[in-house]
């Protein structure tokens, strides 16, 4: 589904991703891991097509997109979630998710009202409902606790019908309880999605990922099965050592 | 919106009503007051499309008004008067002007986009000057008013009905345009560009269509304002002109419907205002503008409703 060779990434002298090689199977959720400064949302960002990288090469699906624009490769299916909440918050919860289905639809029009468009509301309301949402459907996101703006912006990369879901960090700054629901729907979507999943909470990172990759200053320094990763001395040294 | 529109048609009543009853007062000057604001009105809703609705800070939107009323000015000289014909070329020119410059300029944000607007404008602002042809500096006067034939513009009734109407439809088109898969998408580029090309929207050619059809549309208020004013003139596309028209989008409220309309009849009523109380009225004008700005933050649409969502 994706294949990551070789990507290199320097901000000055600092090199961000330092020939990074993946390679992600269709239907496995796919965890990326490291300490902070790891490079793990600058390698997010070149997947997305937000940086363009110095070399190395990106295939999604057979195809290589490691020049094209982030619009070209979210049309492709590849949706991405921000660490950083970003959604459009004087838009309703319901316009946001029917923005995200439109931008995928590739269809526009200049005359019939969006609103009253059901091509774009129906999934837009089921795709709400899938997340918890649905009781807010019309609240303005700007107003939306953070929790459940953290859920919006996967209900976004949702409804963009992705091949690929790149989620970076979907529990950040969520309290226990939040995070264990949207663990919970995360474990349900893996069911049908082929995911990506930078996040810090290795409770979540070992009850969801197949496989684990971690990064360490912006290497892959070893990419296993949760069981395995636990038990490398390499990974444990470099990473789950500090806190484990 | 039940309400909204309610009150759109008592505004539209209100305006119908005004004709016979300055005529009756012997106050034609005021006819002629409100049929320019009107005008003003549709270039201040063509700027609040991509000021307000696209977040490009354009400052240079009296480029178009030039265009159309040259279009107007130019087509008389060689002595084509079909006031169809006029306004399909001034809406086209201006449009492909906007094309030339947009294509350009959106590439650019922030500072550097207001900057290169501006300078496209002041380049059509000196061509005006230049051509000696039809008037350089000083202007040239109309030949004749555009033959609509339908509507006399020799009239002044019947052209501040014409007037009315364009700008009601003005309104109505952009209302139809924002709530539009379009518009949405226009507004959630300006609203947040990064996660609008996460989910697969590409900016530009969004930015660049609503940039043209400002510009068409504004070409139609600049048609209207050359047979308004019986003239053509560069200084129809100073940069005080554009800045005028700026100030009526956010003085009315960027981003809302009624905005710009409101925004043009404020500005221009009070401006009147003071030029009867003093010739030194721009010195009361400032102050004035800031004080509404600092207390109008959501412009004086803000007053009545919340801008749209």
């Amino acid at each position: 589904m994706l294949e990551v060779h070789a990507l290199t990434k320097s901000f000055g002298a600092l090199r961000a991703t330092d020939g990074v090689t993946l390679k992600v199977e269709e239907g496995e959720t796919h965890a990326i891991i490291g300490p902070n400064g790891a490079g793990k949302t600058t390698l997010i960002g070149q997947l997305a097509g937000m940086l363009l990288p110095d070399g190395g090469s990106i295939r999604f699906a057979g195809e290589d997109i490691t020049r094209l624009p982030a619009p070209r490769r979210a049309r492709k299916g590849l949706a991405r979630s921000f660490q950083i909440t970003s959604i459009y918050r004087d838009f309703s919860a319901l316009q946001n998710v029917a923005l995200a289905v439109q931008a995928a639809s590739g269809r526009t029009g200049f005359w019939r009202p969006a609103f009253d468009d059901e091509s774009l509301i129906a999934p837009a309301k089921k795709i709400l409902a899938e997340v918890g949402l649905e009781k807010r459907m019309h609240a303005v996101a700007a107003n939306l606790s953070h929790g459940e703006q953290r859920q919006l912006e996967v209900a976004m990369a949702l409804a963009t019908r992705p091949r690929l879901l790149l989620l970076d960090e979907p529990m950040a700054g969520m309290g226990a309880e939040e995070s264990q629901r949207m663990i919970g729907f995360l474990a349900g979507l893996k069911q049908r999605h082929t995911m990506i999943l930078v996040e810090h909470d290795m409770d979540a990172v070992f009850r969801l990922a197949d496989r684990i990759s971690v990064l360490v200053y912006g290497r892959v320094i070893a990419t296993d099965t949760p069981e395995r990763i636990k038990q490398n001395e390499e990974v444990r040294r470099a990473y789950l050592g500090e806190d484990a | 919106m039940k309400a909204r529109l309610i009150s759109w048609i008592v505004a539209a009543v209100l305006l119908a009503a005004l004709p016979p009853l300055l005529l009756a007062l012997g106050q034609p000057f005021y006819l002629d007051l409100v049929r320019r604001i009107m005008i003003l009105a549709i270039a201040a809703i063509s700027l609040n499309l991509i000021l307000g609705y696209g977040g490009m800070v354009s400052f240079g939107h009296a480029a178009y008004i030039g265009v159309g009323a040259y279009a107007v000015g130019i087509l008389g000289f060689y002595g084509f008067f079909n006031g169809w014909l006029h306004i399909l070329v001034a809406m086209a020119a201006s449009a492909l002007v906007a094309l030339a410059i947009g294509a350009v300029s959106i590439r650019t944000s922030g500072i550097y986009f207001i900057m290169i607007t501006l300078a496209f404008t002041q380049m059509l602002y000196y061509l005006g000057i230049s051509v000696a042809e039809f008037g350089g500096d000083d202007g040239m006067r109309l030949k004749q008013r555009s033959q609509l034939g339908i509507v006399d513009l020799n009239d002044p009734v019947q052209f501040y009905y014409l007037a009315l109407v364009l700008m009601l439809l003005s309104v109505f088109l952009i209302h139809k345009l924002i709530n539009s898969r379009f518009g949405m998408a226009l507004r959630a580029c300006r609203s947040n560009e990064a996660r609008s090309r996460a989910i697969g929207f590409s900016p530009y050619p969004y930015r660049l269509a609503a940039f043209v059809i400002a510009g068409a549309l504004c070409g139609l208020a600049g048609a209207l304002y050359g047979n308004h004013i019986n003239y053509i003139t560069p200084s129809l596309m100073t940069w005080e002109q554009s800045g005028d028209l700026m100030f009526m989008v956010i003085l009315g409220g960027m981003a809302t419907t009624a905005g710009p309309v409101l925004g043009a009849f404020a500005l221009l009523i009070v401006e009147e205002v003071l030029k009867g109380w003093t010739e030194h009225w721009q010195v009361l004008m400032g102050p004035l503008l800031i004080l509404s700005v600092l207390f109008f933050r959501r412009g004086l649409a803000g007053i009545f409703y919340k801008p749209d969502a």
